[in-house]
């Protein structure tokens, strides 16, 4: 399915940082999760993720380290820090409104208890 | 031969300016990985290869968002070929408008006298030339950006509009001659309108942050460009003077008239040119010469701050001694500001950053003490336009200094990213720009023109 580029570009700050969320890992592998959680329907060019994941690290929402692929290859890791779990609720709860108003049903976000059911 | 193809795709994506080695190491990483699980997937080793390449993606549009991202990378490595979004084309033929520009601008400055406003006044310079120096030499800055920008539309009567205001506000107002309002007025218009170039400069957007900080870069290196075009002018008339003179003629006087005047108003223009054009050629001076001052300025606070308790003295206030801060702080904002401009955004806090922290601290501390001391005697002077200025340009410094040194706090002992800083002393700039017509429009009309 066609999604449109500034759709992609769009959820490409949440996803990653969703990702993430799970544990660290790196470039490659976060491009093949986005593949397995959107059964083939999101088609990132490979590229494109690393001026994003820079983006990140700029802003703190991830820290980047060096280490060893199982090749011995240099390969760079993310992780996810305290500001990007906060950016990422964040994020979570915007696309829930335009999600829940698409929908038709309305959102009250005065009714919505965080940690409630 | 799949090693002699993933250095030659490195190789090629190396040559883009805006990806580093180490980014430049991520991509080959992701490339070899896929092939890897290409050939898993039962492909051959150049099909696996090509695969891969394709699904990195476009290396131009790849390149232009790490530029976009990186675009403080551009100010220091070679850029090959001219921006093809900006409207004009060419090395040469921007050459030919800055020079023509700079030539209009000269001919403009010359303008008045054909009616009867002469430079020299009684005291120096006219007052008429005082008040409108910076509209004689601006606006043409501001349209060489706006051609090479390509303003369009709206975005071209938003440029112009500060420029009317000033002629009206400068012009019309009924300015006491040589009064403190019409020398603060005519001091602070520059100020002014350097900002409104900033808008030209920033092709309109004006809110974005990196490009005012693209704007701040320039700034600093237009300074010294045009310093150094200043001293070897200097360096030229004197030159010419001794010359013809050794041949009995006396130029001063056609120099002074026709020569300097003409050189200090094209300078401007010549100077933003060049500084467009070798941007990415020469490493940028400002943060060179901030990184040789930062220490010296900190030691002499250090020196001072000690001297001060060790005698116990209290800072003679005079009348003016404001202003002397008021200096010293701009110096320290500065050294900040372009310290920042250069900075690698990623980089861990090191040992210069802490100084630089101590700098601020030592400057807000001298600038407390002196205030305590100006503020005990304030109501013995009253209050004129010019300490009012004063005041207000050194609580403003302060203002940016004091939320300056919280972050640097911050981002030395790792609790923040390095972002907060720029972000804070970019989201400035506009502060600078209304002071500044403040002084300009509003404290005339408050003082009553005196």
């Amino acid at each position: 399915m066609d999604i449109g580029k500034d759709l992609v570009a769009a959820s490409a700050t949440p996803l990653v940082l969703a990702i993430l969320s799970e544990g660290e890992s790196y470039g490659y592998a976060i491009l093949k999760r986005v593949d397995e959680l959107s059964g083939g329907e999101l088609q990132w060019t490979d590229g494109m993720l690393y001026p994003v994941l820079h983006r990140l690290e700029r802003n703190g929402y991830v820290k980047a380290s060096w280490g060893r692929s199982d090749t011995g290859r240099r390969r760079k890791y993310y992780r996810l820090t305290d500001r990007g779990s906060e950016e990422l609720a964040s994020q979570r709860l915007q696309w829930q409104v335009v999600n829940s108003t698409l929908r038709g049903t309305s959102f009250h976000p005065f009714q919505w208890v965080p940690g409630s059911v | 031969m799949l090693e002699e193809r993933v250095a030659e795709w490195r190789a090629y994506v190396r040559r883009r300016e805006a990806i580093h080695e180490a980014e430049a190491d991520e991509l080959e990483d992701h490339l070899r990985t896929q092939v890897a699980a290409l050939r898993q997937a039962g492909l051959a080793e150049d099909e696996a290869f090509l695969i891969a390449v394709k699904r990195i993606g476009n290396l131009d549009a790849l390149s232009q968002e790490f530029a976009r991202e990186y675009s403080e990378r551009l100010w220091k490595r070679l850029v090959v070929s001219p921006d093809p979004s900006e409207a004009g084309g060419g090395w040469n033929k921007e050459a030919g408008v800055a020079v023509a520009l700079a030539i209009a601008a000269a001919v403009a400055f010359r303008l008045p006298e054909f009616f009867g406003v002469h430079i020299e006044g009684p005291d120096g310079l006219a007052p008429f030339y005082f008040r409108n120096f910076s509209l004689f030499v601006l606006p043409f800055l501001a349209g060489f950006f706006a051609w090479k920008r390509g303003l369009e539309g709206v975005d071209r009567f938003r440029l112009a509009a500060p420029f009317v205001v000033a002629v009206l506000v400068v012009n019309l107002l009924p300015f006491t001659p040589g009064g403190d309002t019409e020398r603060l007025s005519a001091l602070h218009l520059p100020i002014a309108l350097w900002l409104a170039v900033g808008f030209a400069y920033a092709a309109g957007h004006w809110r974005d942050h990196a490009k005012r900080m693209n704007y701040v870069r320039f700034s600093g290196e237009w300074f010294i460009y045009y310093a150094l075009i200043a001293f070897g002018g200097g360096v030229l008339m004197g030159s010419t003077v001794f010359m013809f003179q050794a041949i009995g003629m006396d130029v001063e006087r056609f120099l002074g008239t026709w020569v300097i005047p003409s050189g200090v108003v094209g300078a401007v223009i010549v100077g933003a040119w060049l500084v467009e054009a070798k941007q990415s050629v020469i490493e940028n001076m400002a943060p060179v010469l901030t990184m040789l001052f930062t220490p010296l300025f900190t030691l002499v606070l250090l020196t001072f701050l000690v001297a001060m308790a060790w005698t116990g003295s209290g800072i003679d206030v005079e009348r003016e001694v404001l202003i002397g801060f008021d200096l010293l702080l701009v110096v320290v904002v500065g050294l900040i500001l372009y310290a920042v401009s250069a900075r690698d955004p990623q980089a861990e806090p090191g040992a210069f950053d802490a100084l630089q922290l101590l700098l601020v601290i030592c400057a807000l501390l001298v600038d407390a003490f002196a205030l305590w001391a100006i503020a005990a005697r304030i109501s013995d002077f009253g209050f004129t336009p010019n300490r009012v200025a004063a005041l207000g340009e050194n609580l403003i410094l302060v203002v940016n200094l004091g939320w300056s040194a919280v972050l640097y706090a911050r981002f030395v002992s790792k609790r923040t990213p390095f972002t907060p800083l720029e972000r804070w002393q970019t989201a400035y700039l506009p502060v600078y720009a209304v002071w500044a017509w403040v002084v300009v429009v509003i404290f005339p009309l408050v003082f009553g023109f005196r």
